[in-house]
């Protein structure tokens, strides 16, 4: 009999606790976000693909094309072309695209830039249709930053005039 | 010939009255339930038709409209017809007593409270009905737990009916309102009301006493092989079914439509749906008892406990 009551009383108790938990949850903020009209904030570590850091100082991306990153990546996903600056004695990159479908995600692209120049974006959104939504050109990338923070848009330098040699490597000796 | 008139009106009138409240009812049910579960679950719920997904129920209900309507094909056809009506027109009766507001109810009985009880149960025929003309072995087995478990929470019902009946005198459920002038009879009988709202629970076939439809383990239970609008009088059914529960414990347990400012109506439907707000905490916290744990829990403590506090009620009657 004393069993019979003691279980029923700790039964309901255990019955108001777990109704306890659920009315706390209910009063909780909301954690969902409604995806094609709000959009997550990654945090500062995620690793999506690489993207040029903005140099408070210029405005602009701080690479100087000296494809350390292209030689370095283990899968060729960067190809990198600069020039030569006029009036400089220093190379600045004029395209720096990605194909972003081979990447691993390894990071050694940002570690071995001398520059400082790249940075993981936090771009979670990378599905395609097609291996061409795959390829990421970095610098139209750095344009649009340019335009939505107000800045003045990267336009390609103007090349040396005598030797404008264009230096193209497509990143490693390809596909072989 | 007035006479006639008269009635023939005034049940014309009750009739639509009580079925646009039946739809509302149903469609604002539905979305509160997912917005209730969503909110539990740290979701939004709803959001996308009308505001905070306020008209996605009607969306839903469109859709049901447009789907086909399937028979199987071994049916006991007449009886799979019937059913969903079965399950629906006992719900319709039960409106006919319950007292919204002092002047808004359609026939004040003298059996009012019976009236609901006798009706209500009706629901279990019904289930019996769609589960064996369905042709369907998940059909059959939900409709089989169904009718087991009615014993188990049907009789603490009453009882726990009772003990307020015999306080109040009366079986008419604005007598009832009346008594709790001063006093809400919630306050005397605590336990009856604790045991009305879990074998009201029961009654509804909502989890965690959902045995009978049990999702995970018989499809759908006993309307698995029912589609389009009949399957959406199951449903309106079955949240009809919540509001009469709600509207009974209310008017036993809670004073009715009695409360300070607001108008009577307003008071109503406030505690019905507190009520109501309840029973999808529940279904949201309690996860669906195994069958032998029913019959337990209504046999072993539901019915124990109602006869307890019965006895207990009526020695107090005696005794003051």
């Amino acid at each position: 009999m004393t069993a019979f009551i003691k279980d029923t009383l700790i039964g309901f108790w255990s019955l108001l606790a777990g109704l306890g938990v659920t009315i706390r949850y209910f009063v909780k903020p909301i954690v969902t976000v409604q995806y094609p009209r709000e959009k997550l904030t990654m945090s500062p570590r995620y690793r999506g693909h690489t993207e040029f850091i903005i140099d408070p100082e210029t405005g602009s991306h701080l690479c100087n094309a000296c494809e350390n990153c292209a030689r370095t990546c283990p899968s060729n996903v960067i190809s990198v072309t600069g020039v030569k600056v006029a009036g400089t004695k220093k190379k600045r990159a004029v395209t720096y695209v990605l194909d972003y479908s081979l990447c691993s995600l390894c990071g050694l692209c940002v570690e071995v830039c001398p520059t400082k120049a790249l940075k993981f974006s936090d771009e979670y959104r990378l599905a395609g249709f097609s291996r061409q939504d795959m390829i990421i050109d970095v610098i139209a990338r750095l344009q649009a930053q340019q335009r939505a923070l107000g800045l003045p848009e990267e336009v390609p330098p103007v090349p040396e005039a005598e030797e404008a040699k264009t230096e193209e490597t497509k990143g490693g000796e390809g596909e072989s | 010939m007035q006479f006639l008139l008269a009635e023939g009106a005034r049940i014309g009138i009750s009739l639509i009255g009580v079925i646009g409240l039946v739809s509302i009812n149903a469609l604002f049910l539905i979305w509160m339930e997912r917005k209730v579960s969503a909110h539990i679950q740290l979701r939004p719920g709803p959001m996308e038709v009308g505001f905070h997904g306020a008209l996605q129920t009607i969306a839903d209900a469109l859709k049901l409209i447009g789907k086909e309507l399937i028979t199987p094909e071994d049916a006991d056809k007449l009886i799979y017809l019937l059913a969903p009506i079965v399950m629906f027109l006992p719900v319709l009766v039960s409106f006919i007593v319950i007292p919204f507001s002092p002047t808004l109810l359609i026939r004040d009985l003298n059996v009012g409270i019976l009236l609901i009880f006798a009706f209500s149960t009706m629901a279990v025929l019904a289930i019996l009905m769609a589960g064996w003309s369905s042709n369907n072995k998940y059909s059959l087995l939900g409709a089989i737990r169904s009718v087991a478990q009615t014993i188990a929470y049907e009789i603490p019902l009453l009882i726990t009916a009772m003990s307020v009946i015999i306080m109040v005198g009366s079986l008419k459920l604005t007598d009832i309102v009346a008594y709790q002038a001063t006093v809400w009879n919630v306050l005397f009988q605590p336990l009856a009301f604790i045991l009305f709202i879990i074998c009201g629970t029961a009654e509804t076939n909502r989890a965690p006493f959902d045995i009978p439809e049990a999702e995970s383990e018989l499809v759908a239970g006993f309307h698995t092989e029912y589609s389009g609008m009949r399957f959406a009088i199951f449903f309106l059914a079955e949240y009809t079914n919540m509001f009469i529960v709600s509207a009974v414990a209310t008017v036993l347990f809670l004073g009715g439509w009695r409360g300070p400012i607001l108008p009577p109506l307003v008071w109503f439907l406030l505690k019905v749906y507190a009520i109501i707000f309840l029973m999808m905490w529940f279904r949201w916290t309690f996860p669906r008892l195994r069958f032998d744990q029913l019959i337990t829990l209504g046999w072993k403590i539901l019915i124990p406990l109602s006869l307890a506090n019965l006895i207990l009620t009526a020695l107090a009657i005696k005794i003051f």
